[in-house]
């Protein structure tokens, strides 16, 4: 057994109110940059729908993610090495940028500068990869905002996979929750695997998943190999870029941007000490239903003295043992078992992981008397489909769903029934298999959700591996040779690609 | 200056600067800026014609550069009990004719789609436009000499030509005499082609080099992981 740390992330989607604050404050911070403006590191996406980009989730089309073979080995579902250099030339499965949306800007100058007219000026779209005029918006980074666009388009949905959804168009029946995503930062990413140039790694300390800049030399296999289309192609620099999160922060113990800012507090960091000689055989597990419980079986119970002598004999410092016993990652993953992978079948190990959301009872269910299993309500009956979350988070097992649900339930009812007098809440406990202590907790970090509970993030030791003394007051983050400021300086090598000029054409003027 | 004065500057020393330049420039670029250093694909701006285009250009055109050093560069001894000078010279025609061929035809769809396609176009450095529009006419060059060849079916101007790049691969001070009397097509594609050699540092054709490096993928493990020790031995670049 080797043992690795890694900081990382739960989303509580139960109290998720897709403000897009996450998406929006990491977009001005990392990618508010030419060639980047399309990229959204992290974004929320309203679900039932395709997504962003267009059915990301279909790996019929997209090949991400990894393929089990018939010798029980995996590769990249897009091809092993070979085939991959193949196809170097020209991706067949990369997607163009319209499968994300061309990106826009709006002619605010002609708002100031139009003459006298007739009629009020108006700000026409502006392509920010052509400069020219957009006659229409046809596609955005969150078109179907709050179940925005028709149904039969939202419903190719891939996790509808099993479901009935006809009937989930009607207006009655419809139902809808956000999914905020950033990268995975998974055991077992397939976007490293896919790397001809070997730029991608993953950092041993914390985790992170990571692109050398220096090294890309943008293959773009990387692209099409990530199953979740969280790895960008710069088309500027002609790199690939992904979220990084925020690992300057998180080495500083601070959490990510999207973690600090989310105002709904459903943003939970802590360290998950993890088995690392076990990842491939978990990854290979034969049926796609049993990854989630294989890569709970990696993570290690950091208040075992065992666990804890070998994660310090492999090199894990003091002070991220500590955190790991008081991680709330590790347990809503694995105390509670509440929280879930995204897409397990995918095969990549993601490491950051969702706790369903509740939903109202059904309308019909709700006509009539509500339909309950003693004292919970039947979360079958809840307006989205049990289904729909398994096939979203468990690879379509429903009974690990179903019991993360109850407990959310019990956890509601228990806590009514304590402050409204009718009773200690005892009996919905044991239903649903909860201890009186671990509901108390688990009502201190899901409905109070402190700071300093949901952020146990230690700092990194950067000090222990270089000259930290040597860094002071260099550059920050930054591209290619200097510091990012001004205009990019000129070089014999050439940089960037393209002088994009905005550069509008205004048939409105006279 | 004198006719052989200038044979000799074109294909005695020109040679070498070009060369000189391509392997200091590489090595420059590749130290200095490693940022700079990439294939520059513009496939995810407009995938259309890319698909077709850039499989058959680079699959034809790595046949022919292999072709090249293969057939100039193969010692005498390795080649001659098996191929007279007649046969070798019919083999690099038909092979070097058909991988051109479909290079040149895939290098048009890629010149077509750059220039026609608006995104692309506003999208395209001065030199990207300039390396296509170069790598074209050398492939029309090379493809030029494969009828003149049919002409010359003796296998003596092969064999002129092969002396003359072996003669610069090795250092002979007199390769450029070789060169006295070819006909002006061949003149024409060797001196394109060391010009394309000497402008590869700085333009996007530096990812040749990386196409080469990219074969170290088939080696090396799927998953690679980074200790802070490893990262710490990166270079810092201020």
């Amino acid at each position: 057994m080797k043992i690795r740390a890694q900081i990382a992330m739960v989303m509580n989607l139960d109290k998720c109110i897709g403000c897009h604050t996450c998406s929006v404050t990491c977009k001005n911070v990392w990618t508010s940059r030419q060639g980047m403006e399309y990229a959204w590191y992290n974004n929320v996406e309203t679900k039932p729908g395709i997504g962003y980009p267009k059915d990301w989730e279909n790996q019929e089309r997209w090949q991400g993610g990894w393929r089990r073979k018939k010798n029980g080995k995996i590769v990249p579902r897009q091809g092993g090495r070979l085939s991959i250099l193949a196809k170097i030339f020209a991706n067949p499965r990369l997607p163009e940028i319209d499968d994300y949306y061309e990106p826009f800007t709006f002619d605010y100058e002609h708002l100031q500068n139009a003459p006298e007219l007739a009629t009020t000026p108006v700000a026409r779209p502006l392509s920010l990869i052509s400069g020219q005029p957009m006659e229409k918006i046809e596609w955005g980074p969150n078109w179907e905002e709050i179940l925005g666009g028709e149904f039969d388009k939202r419903s190719q949905d891939y996790n509808f996979e099993a479901v009935q959804k006809d009937i989930y168009g009607q207006f009655e029946n419809t139902f809808m929750m956000y999914l905020p995503r950033i990268c995975e930062h998974c055991l077992n990413p397939s976007c490293v695997a896919s790397c001809p140039s070997g730029s991608i790694y993953k950092r041993e300390e914390d985790g992170i998943v990571l692109i050398d800049q220096d090294k890309c030399r943008g293959w773009r296999m990387c692209v099409s190999g990530c199953p979740y289309k969280k790895i960008y192609y710069n088309w500027t620099s002609g790199k690939a870029e992904k979220c990084i999160f925020c690992y300057p922060r998180i080495e500083a113990g601070q959490p990510t941007v999207c973690s600090e800012t989310c105002v709904g507090r459903i943003r939970y960091l802590g360290v998950l000490l993890y088995d690392a000689d076990g990842i491939e055989k978990a990854a290979s597990t034969e049926d796609t239903q049993d990854l989630y419980e294989e890569q709970l079986k990696l993570f290690l119970d950091p208040n075992d003295p065992e666990i804890e002598a070998q994660a310090r004999a492999d090199g894990v410092p003091d002070a991220w043992i500590e955190a790991a016993k008081r991680s709330p990652t590790y347990k809503m993953a694995v105390d509670w078992r509440v929280a879930f992978p995204l897409h397990p079948e995918y095969r990549t190990l993601p490491m950051v992981w969702y706790v369903p959301p509740l939903s109202p009872i059904q309308s019909h269910a709700n006509s009539g008397a509500i339909e309950t299993v003693g004292e919970l309500p039947d979360v079958r009956s809840l307006r989205i489909p049990v289904r729909y979350l398994a096939n979203l988070l468990t690879a379509g097992e429903e009974a690990p769903i179903v019991s993360a649900l109850e407990r959310l339930f019990a956890m509601r009812i228990h806590f009514r029934q304590r402050q409204l007098g009718e009773g200690d809440g005892q009996t919905v406990l044991d239903q649903a298999g909860l201890s009186l202590a671990q509901v108390e907790e688990m009502h201190r970090y899901l409905a109070i959700a402190n700071y300093e509970d949901r952020f146990v993030i230690p700092t990194g030791h950067r000090e222990l591996a270089e000259d930290a003394y040597g860094l002071k007051g260099s550059c920050g983050f930054t591209f290619g040779n200097g510091c990012d400021f001004g205009p990019p300086h000129s070089s014999l090598f050439g940089g960037k690609m393209g002088r994009r000029k905005l550069n509008p054409i205004r048939p409105l003027d006279t | 200056m004198s006719e052989n004065h200038l044979n000799t500057l074109l294909f005695g020393i020109y040679p070498y600067v070009c060369l000189v330049v391509l392997l200091l420039g590489s090595l420059i670029r590749f130290d200095r800026e490693p940022y700079t250093w990439k294939s520059d694909s513009s496939q995810m701006l407009r995938a259309g014609q890319l698909r077709l285009g850039s499989n058959l250009f680079h699959y034809g055109v790595i046949v022919v550069i292999l072709g090249h050093f293969v057939g100039f560069l193969a010692p005498h001894w390795l080649v001659s009990p098996f191929l007279s000078p007649i046969m070798h010279q019919l083999l690099a025609m038909i092979v070097g004719g058909i991988a051109g061929l479909i290079a040149i035809i895939g290098l048009s769809m890629l010149i077509y789609r750059r220039l026609a396609d608006p995104r692309i176009r506003l999208n395209s450095r001065k030199w990207d436009i300039a390396v296509v529009v170069m790598i074209w006419l050398q492939l029309a060059l090379g493809l030029l000499t494969v009828p003149l060849s049919a002409f010359h079916m003796d296998g003596v101007l092969f064999e002129t030509l092969t002396s003359y790049v072996k003669g610069i691969v090795t250092l002979d001070m007199n390769a450029s005499s070789y060169m006295i009397g070819v006909p002006l097509t061949y003149k024409l594609h060797i001196l394109l082609g060391f010009t394309l050699f000497l402008i590869s540092p700085f333009t996007r054709m530096i990812h040749i080099w990386s196409g080469v490096g990219a074969l170290a993928y088939l080696f090396r493990p799927y998953q690679i992981v980074r200790t802070p020790q490893t990262r710490a031995k990166e270079p810092i670049r201020p």
